[in-house]
């Protein structure tokens, strides 16, 4: 499903989240948007969501306004940064939650949400955890958790807010597999927030990256990396010049956020 | 090598010669500083808490063990007891619904007049029970706004049932409240919204998720605010008439019989208060630890 932000805008008091925004995610595309922390990035993912109304603009989902349609109603998978398990449900059952509370109608049976939450436990590879809860889990096992938790709806679009900015270098190395895998397997549209210039390129078919107060798009890099892309291409030529353009980008951006503050 | 050496050996500060004395840590008291303390803590607690309690047991059984039946066993104390259980099963209960309610709506929404909400559930902790008493007496009363109406209509609320429920309402009015805020503000709502995203409508996600998440933090409020309901004195007491057998709560009878020289029927109904005032301290101390547990679990998530 493709995602399009038009003319968007949302402020909170006098800070401009989100000024004008436009953007266009092609159906089935892996897109990263990067900016500065504090830029706007997340509440452009959350209204995306439908977690925050915008003031003016429309998100349109595959070409059909959806800005306001209800968040329930927009099949969109969520995974927050700081992961919001269910801490007092075991891992079984905050994968099954999205089938629990579905309508009567539409609700599987027990025997169905039993294969299918272990089903999606496997591919996170932990379905030995089904039985403990949260607490008991590190960050990058919960983090697969809400992975399995937003898969398990069967959204057609998967929004991700900064996915792997509290993991450690490795357990985020391997996280990032796991989502160009899923990716690969599922091919659904998936936007997700970073700040690291390099985990943007290395992941994404396609890079927006925003400018801080007011919130703009500066602009868009297309990857014309070739999948799959392995450890190595971080030493290529093309990567590093990517790297270095949208480097550029964002330092011109932190150099302006930092002599606005002054 | 030297320095190692140095470390091993305690720092001395004596002279050569002198015994060398151990450094204590920066905050460890003397010996003697932490027995006064201790020990002066103790003895006032044993003045102003223990000997107290004991004396209710004590003067409660002091002309026998028919005395003490006999004394909660009469009419009057009876109808007192019935009276408080009344006050109390409806009190807590709405102030259950109330405080869930408020803190609900205080933590997981953004709204005009907040804080003025917040400052209106602490108004009953800042005011006098006496004075939140005779506000009720002024507009509900004979002379009072509502007063004329009421007669008109036959409604008894001042120095009646109703006006006792209203003031213990009024009195334990913030007890869940309170304990739910903090709790709730800590817990902020991302879960909640994890919920809506995967299709959670707002019942779902209240009885699923957030009320698991404050249930014990809401049975330490209501074991706070049932015992403050059982116990109010002075809010009861402005509205309540003292009609013996009628208006009377526990508290009030108690000091209706105390007055009236019974010092034995007096004590025998405070014991009643007092144990229960123990009941509570152990289940208080119990679902404190279980909050204690939930509030980590929040500290985990957010870590």
């Amino acid at each position: 499903m493709s995602i399009e932000v038009r003319n968007l805008s949302r402020r909170f008091g006098a800070t401009v989240a989100c000024d004008n925004l436009n953007l266009d995610i092609p159906a089935g595309e892996l897109v990263a948007l990067l900016g500065p922390s504090g830029c706007g990035k997340t509440t452009l993912l959350r209204i995306i969501a439908g977690l925050e109304v915008p003031d003016t603009g429309s998100v349109l989902f595959h070409g059909e306004d959806a800005t306001h349609t209800d968040v329930r109603d927009r099949n969109v998978g969520f995974v927050f940064q700081h992961y919001a398990l269910f801490g007092h449900m075991s891992i079984f059952e905050n994968v099954a939650f999205g089938l629990r509370v579905r309508p009567r109608d539409t609700r599987p049976g027990e025997a169905e949400i039993k294969s299918k939450v272990m089903q999606l436990l496997k591919l996170v590879q932990l379905d030995w955890l089904a039985d403990r809860y949260p607490h008991q889990l590190s960050g990058g096992q919960r983090q697969r958790i809400a992975l399995a938790r937003a898969l398990a709806v069967e959204p057609k679009v998967l929004l991700l807010d900064e996915p792997f900015g509290a993991l450690d270098a490795q357990t985020r190395s391997l996280m990032q597999e796991l989502l160009t895998q899923i990716w690969e397997d599922l091919h659904k549209t998936i936007l997700f927030v970073t700040h690291d210039v390099e985990e943007a390129i290395f992941l994404s078919d396609r890079v927006f990256v925003m400018t801080a107060r007011p919130g703009r798009i500066k602009a868009e890099i297309e990857i014309p990396l070739e999948r799959p892309r392995s450890y190595e291409l971080k030493a290529t030529e093309t990567f590093l010049a990517l790297k270095k353009r949208a480097l550029t980008l964002i330092r011109e951006e932190a150099l302006k956020a930092t002599q606005a503050g002054q | 090598m030297s320095s190692t050496a140095v470390a091993a050996t305690p720092p001395t500060v004596a002279a050569p010669g002198v015994a060398p004395r151990v450094l204590r840590s920066a905050i460890t008291e003397p010996v003697w500083v932490q027995r006064v303390l201790i020990g002066s803590a103790l003895a006032f607690m044993t003045l102003f808490l223990f000997v107290p309690l004991a004396t209710v047991f004590f003067e409660a059984f002091k002309k026998g063990v028919d005395v003490y039946l006999a004394a909660i066993t009469e009419p009057d104390a009876l109808s007192a007891v019935k009276l408080t259980l009344v006050a109390t099963a409806i009190s807590v209960p709405m102030n259950l619904a109330f405080g869930v309610a408020a803190a609900w709506a205080i933590t997981k929404f953004d709204f005009r007049g907040k804080n003025v909400l917040l400052t209106l559930i602490d108004l009953p902790f800042s005011v006098s029970p006496v004075i939140a008493g005779l506000i009720f007496v002024l507009v509900f009363g004979l002379q009072g706004w509502y007063g004329e109406w009421l007669r008109d209509h036959d409604l008894k609320i001042i120095f009646a049932v109703p006006g006792i429920v209203l003031a213990t309402v009024f009195v334990t009015f913030p007890f869940i409240a309170r304990e739910l805020i903090p709790l709730m503000q800590a817990q902020g709502i991302e879960q909640e919204e994890a919920a809506r995203v995967l299709g959670a409508g707002g019942w779902q996600i209240f009885w699923r998720v957030t009320l698991p998440n404050i249930k014990w933090a809401l049975l330490y409020g209501v074991i706070l605010c049932n015992a403050r309901a059982m116990g109010e004195f002075g809010a009861v007491s402005v509205v309540s008439g003292h009609i013996r057998g009628q208006t009377n709560t526990m508290p009030l009878h108690i000091e209706i019989v105390y007055n009236e020289y019974q010092f034995a029927a007096a004590f025998a109904v405070a014991s009643l208060l007092a144990a229960l005032a123990l009941v509570t301290l152990v289940l208080k101390y119990v679902i404190e630890q279980r909050v204690k547990h939930q509030k980590r679990a929040v500290g985990d998530r957010t870590e």
